[in-house]
């Protein structure tokens, strides 16, 4: 594309039917224990 | 849901990026068809240019509209622009999750008395103890048998200091270790630590067996030293910074964060984070202070602007510094826009009062650690089995669809509806996101990505 470059391609529909196996990390026990970060974790499958 | 809603789009440092919001997809746009957008006020998109768009852009050739509207288009019918909300069938079955996480109140006590602590200095306003190994024995015992087919649990070591209590933290691991294979089950156990015990043998000890390691300092020695002080004033910013090199030289730095707080005190965080770096450390985390607004140096609405700008200035620095190979890592510029948690998680992020506990040193259950003392919010006992259930339907039922703020929010899947503790502390209720810490999140994001389309 001329106008437009892609960072990342959606993928978001595609986790949520396979997603929700509840086994990564509680959010904000890495290193933040006063606020909420998700995005930055990663995917324990 | 009004179109605009599907996306986000914003400049910075010479980028003009477009989220769409409920694919994940990101996009880099030009200027023209960044405008373009502008003008796109019904969906579904047409197969051709409409005239009144390439009206609106007349400074603009026509050819050039046209063809920046067909990569528009093109991203449209490819679902990676403007893309529905279709996650609401999968919030409404969101119910109760097994517990698999534990904040573990080793000591209610401290050998600092920083002056921001959210737990009242170590005591969390109660009695000044430490954990008895029965209590966290229990402790122990109540997640695996309420962690059900859960096989990742992880142990967070917290305080107050957990190296005051440090051999009781060791009896707790040996004892985890002990039963873990035989409950299929595997502990990580992350420790946080302001510092001042670290030896060699508890840091060896620590590089064995946590998984993660939260070492507190604030940044420059006149920064950690205004608010991280001993009981008769001394700072403590001497006394730490060795022991924390030694600690991460010998894991390898693998696996840790230095952790500071910052505060109206010193709104050029950015100074703080480049001190920790040029002191060796990669793995930086320093975030906005959690306290009572009335006092001097919490962060008000006032603060925002030089908030967002210092996090601008941090995020082009750190390209510079990624760019020249340098390690940096900033925790709250961490974005995992590919293989990060996939879209259930990022419905509900909090995972307190649900599947993440709080256990005190007498064996109450709480929330989550922001939530011990505020006797309210007690809901069990790891002494005697009980937790309770409704106030657990409570927090469960917490999400980015239920959070009325978060329902069309741009950002609702990268926060995830936010710290419930800080929305019950600042907004008096754990549905309602504390506004601060919602625009402080989303700029972050915006320079969290933005770093990985100058990088890209």
């Amino acid at each position: 594309m001329e106008h437009i470059k892609t960072l990342n391609n959606p993928n978001l529909k595609e986790t949520a039917e396979k997603g929700g196996c509840g086994e990564c990390q509680a959010s904000c026990q890495s290193a933040c224990k006063t606020s909420c970060t998700v995005a930055n974790q990663q995917c324990e499958k | 849901m009004a179109y605009e809603n599907l996306i986000h789009k914003y400049s910075l440092n010479g980028y003009n990026i477009v989220l769409d919001v409920c694919s994940g997809a990101v996009h880099i746009f030009d200027d023209i068809s960044y405008k373009l957008l502008d003008y796109i006020t019904t969906l579904p998109m047409s197969e051709e240019c409409p005239e009144d768009i390439v009206n609106n852009m007349k400074e603009y050739p026509k050819e050039n509209v046209e063809s920046a509207y067909k990569e528009v288009l093109s991203l449209y019918k490819q679902g990676s622009l403007f893309s529905e909300d279709t996650y609401g069938a999968f919030a409404d079955k969101m119910v109760m999750s097994p517990v698999k996480a534990m904040c573990l109140h080793i000591a209610h006590d401290c050998n600092l008395r920083c002056g921001y602590c959210f737990a009242a200095q170590g005591d969390f306003g109660g009695e000044r103890c430490l954990m008895p190994f029965e209590v966290g024995k229990k402790a122990i015992d109540f997640l695996i048998k309420n962690s059900y087919g859960r096989r990742n649990l992880e142990l967070d070591f917290f305080g107050g200091e957990p190296l005051m209590n440090f051999d009781v933290v060791k009896q707790i691991v040996e004892y985890a270790r002990s039963i873990e294979k035989q409950h299929n089950k595997n502990f990580r156990f992350t420790l946080t630590t302001n510092g001042l015990l670290l030896n060699d043998e508890n840091i060896d000890y620590i590089n064995r067996e946590m998984s993660n390691i939260v070492l507190s300092i604030d940044g420059r020695k006149s920064v950690n030293d205004r608010l991280r002080y001993r009981v008769n004033g001394s700072g403590c910013y001497d006394s730490i910074v060795d022991k924390y090199k030694k600690l991460v030289d010998r894991r390898g730095h693998d696996q840790y964060y230095v952790r500071g707080t910052f505060t109206k005190y010193n709104l050029d965080f950015a100074e703080d984070v480049l001190h920790l770096n040029e002191l060796g450390f990669d793995q930086i985390s320093v975030e906005p202070v959690v306290t009572d607004s009335t006092l001097d140096y919490a962060l008000t609405q006032a603060d925002i602007p030089q908030i967002y700008a210092e996090y601008e200035r941090l995020a082009k620095i750190i390209i510079e510094k990624k760019k020249n190979n340098e390690s940096i890592n900033f925790f709250h510029f961490k974005i995992d826009l590919d293989q990060g948690p996939c879209a259930i998680k990022r419905l509900r992020g909090c995972g307190a009062g649900n599947e993440y506990v709080a256990v005190t040193p007498n064996g109450d259950i709480y929330p989550c650690h922001q939530f011990v003392g505020m006797d309210e919010w007690k809901m069990g006992s790891v002494m005697t089995d009980e937790l309770n259930l409704t106030m657990k339907s409570k927090f469960a039922a917490s999400n980015v669809y239920t959070k009325e703020k978060c329902r069309n929010c741009w950002a609702r899947f990268y926060c995830s509806g936010g710290c419930n503790a800080n929305n019950l502390q600042y907004a008096g209720d754990i549905l309602e996101p504390y506004e601060i810490a919602c625009d402080l999140e989303k700029k972050r994001i915006e320079c969290s990505i933005m770093i990985k389309a100058a990088l890209a």
